[in-house]
């Protein structure tokens, strides 16, 4: 059962009453099955929202379609003001604004981490050379690896490529940005890393769609969390109430499942 | 502690002792043979029989080669100074290189050719080696109109105007490619036809501007034929191959049914019966009395057939690549060009540089099959012109081993590039 969209509960600085992202009534499938249906959602600028949920359950599907990764077949979704279609020029230009990050990490791997980095700033937005080489400096000076700007992706841990893909990301200065399991491949002591990257961006007001199941991160960050199963939104709330208090029998069984070890 | 001297107890070593050297059973040459050839009974055996069968080639070899007459006018003078000793009657080499190397070609013009050769080094580094300046590049793209000009001769005016008409298709193609790519692609080629139906006008057969003096397509053989063939249909059957794999990947039905339709007809048909069908049955097609130079004909189908064995192995490197460098790249806002140029195809090639090797040593091979239309270059020289004459009726290891020789330094050489090559490219190292 499908809840009501709420607004975000919490009060916060960082969320504006601007719409980052509304999707309306969105089905998808894959063949003949049915991934997500009917989901609504709308996201305010500023938002940091983790959707988890079991194995299956189209939590990855739906951030996919957000940058139409994935393409959708029923409804409809807004991004940034832009209603995405079939349309090239317009899912190009939703995804120079979108920014994602992998669950296995991605990176170009013929490429130095620098020219990870710079490269669709230089191809997409024209930057110079110059200026883009400082910009993606500056962001892997904050994810704290511009010592390894002249390595390789294969040169480098599982946290620090996920760390340079986060950069290579912000290198485009989106306004979205969306993590697909972004530490599940990760190494217990590569995930704090990763996590303590994304908390610093969080912090700075960036609106974060994040599939994880990282429920320390969910309580700290997180203003809203959401629950997903069978492809439909079950619950979502504030992760106070969401942990504590949930309401269906579904996230009930899921939370005793993660939780309870 | 303080109180324990040297005077005050029996002894005190100053010096180490120096470190004994290893027993000669553990250094140098004596280790590495007993590591290398004899470790085991089975390896010991292997290696003396591979001594003795080394022996045994050089035993018959050296003095074939050693005692090889290389001055004398035929086989029969050979055989008169070799007087029943095993040698090698080398004479035929000495006396007919020029012909094997250049064919028909005129002998007071063969530097023209040398000169291509030498020239088709220097544009070919900057593609080779990515540490040149990349400046040189404008050296490439002008060599092969430079090497038209030096092998077949004629006017100037020819290949000026054939490069002109690229240089207005790609200015009318940069204009219009803002708007859409296949706008430009055909406004650009369309503009270099018009350009050259207008400059046939100018340039007319007997212009005499700056003219070497014109070789017919059937006086250029010998080796630099095979060369020539080698080296186009190679440059041009690869940027070929590379959009054939693309799309028979793509996702508009036309273009992959095409792609597909082609790459499956030209494998499924020996090279041979395409080159029959460039020599004999093109003919019927072409309006009577046009003169569709025959090289040209044969550069055609090697290139169509090697473009297709090429679009297979890239494909091959393309389906290598995991989907998330696609993804990567869409979800940076990559259109379908840069992503296949900046992320896809630098990494699908790498992965195919072997297979794509494996095709071009191939293709330069296969270009000695030309000889069975009865074109002249290296083997077909040796078993016509050479073969057939009195003279040398007979020399067959020479000629053979020599034609063998001349390949295996071109396609070792290609190889060592390739595994040079491999080895810069490689990133994944600690």
């Amino acid at each position: 059962m499908a809840m009501t969209d709420t607004a975000p509960a919490r009060t916060d600085a960082n969320i504006s009453d601007e719409i980052a992202i509304s999707i309306e009534n969105m089905n998808k499938w894959f063949g003949t099955f049915h991934v997500l249906r009917d989901i609504d959602l709308t996201v305010n600028r500023g938002e940091r929202i983790v959707i988890c949920g079991p194995s299956g359950s189209g939590k990855s599907t739906l951030i996919r379609c957000i940058n139409a990764l994935e393409e959708h077949q029923k409804g409809k979704i807004t991004v940034d003001g832009t209603v995405l279609s079939s349309d090239i020029k317009n899912i190009d230009t939703i995804r120079s604004e979108v920014g994602m990050v992998f669950q296995h990490f991605n990176l170009f791997p013929h490429l130095t981490i620098l020219e990870n980095c710079t490269l669709a700033p230089i191809w997409v937005r024209k930057t110079p050379k110059r200026e883009a080489e400082e910009t993606a400096m500056h962001f892997l000076t904050k994810v704290k690896i511009p010592e390894q700007a002249n390595k390789y992706p294969g040169q480098l841990s599982g946290g620090q490529q996920q760390r340079v893909a986060i950069a290579r990301s912000l290198c485009m200065r989106p306004r979205i940005m969306l993590f697909d399991e972004p530490t599940s491949a990760l190494d217990p002591e590569m995930i704090k890393e990763v996590l303590d990257t994304m908390i610093e961006l969080a912090e700075e007001g960036m609106t974060m769609l994040c599939v994880t199941h990282e429920m320390g991160f969910a309580r700290q960050v997180a203003n809203r969390v959401i629950f997903m199963d069978e492809g439909q939104i079950v619950e979502q709330n504030e992760p106070e109430e969401f942990f504590n208090n949930p309401k269906s029998d579904r996230t009930k069984l899921f939370l005793s499942q993660i939780l309870g070890h | 502690m303080s109180d324990t001297h040297a005077s005050s107890v029996a002894f005190v070593r100053e010096t180490a002792i120096e470190p004994a050297p290893p027993p000669a059973t553990e250094t140098g040459l004596i280790k590495w043979v007993r590591e290398n050839l004899f470790s085991s009974t089975m390896n010991s055996i292997l290696t003396v029989l591979s001594i003795l069968a080394v022996y045994y080639l050089l035993t018959l070899l050296l003095p074939w080669i050693m005692n090889g007459v290389w001055d004398a006018s035929s086989i029969r003078e050979c055989r008169e100074k070799l007087d029943g000793a095993t040698g090698g009657c080398f004479a035929v080499l000495a006396e007919r290189w020029h012909q094997l190397v250049f064919g028909r070609y005129p002998q007071d013009s063969y530097w023209r050719p040398m000169l291509a050769f030498v020239l088709m080094f220097a544009a070919f580094a900057p593609v080779l080696f990515s540490n040149l300046p990349r400046k040189l590049l404008i050296g490439t793209a002008l060599f092969p109109f430079v090497a038209y000009w030096l092998v077949w001769g004629g006017s100037v005016l020819v290949p000026v105007a054939v490069l002109l008409g690229f240089v207005a298709g790609y200015l009318v193609y940069s204009r219009l490619v803002d708007q859409s790519f296949a706008m430009g692609f055909v406004g650009g080629v369309v503009a270099a036809i018009l350009f050259w139906w207008a400059s046939g006008f100018v340039v007319t057969e007997d212009a005499s501007f700056m003219s070497l003096p014109a070789v017919e397509s059937r006086d250029i053989g010998g080796f630099m034929l095979n060369l020539i063939l080698g080296v186009v249909c190679l440059s041009v059957s690869l940027p070929l191959g590379i959009a054939l794999a693309l799309g028979r990947q793509s996702s508009m039905p036309i273009i992959k049914f095409f792609s597909v339709i082609f790459i499956e007809f030209i494998r499924g048909v020996p090279l041979i019966t395409l080159l029959f069908v460039a020599n004999v049955v093109l003919a019927y097609f072409l309006p009577p009395g046009s003169n569709f130079d025959l090289i040209l004909r044969v550069m055609i189908m090697i290139t169509l057939f090697a473009s297709a064995y090429i679009a297979e192995v890239i494909r091959g490197g393309l389906a290598a690549l995991p989907r998330g460098q696609y993804e990567a790249g869409d979800s940076l806002g990559l259109d379908y060009s840069q992503s296949m140029r900046l992320i896809i195809l630098p990494q699908a090639l790498k992965i195919s540089i072997p297979g794509i090797v494996n095709v071009a040593v191939g293709l330069f091979k296969d270009t000695t099959l030309v000889s069975v239309i009865s074109m002249f270059d290296l083997v077909g020289m040796v078993r016509g012109p050479i073969l057939a004459s009195t003279d040398w009726n007979g020399v067959y290891w020479e000629l053979f081993g020599f034609a063998a020789l001349l390949f295996f330094v071109f396609c070792y050489g290609i190889s060592q590039y390739s595994q040079w090559l491999e080895r810069q490219l490689q990133t994944d190292h600690r």
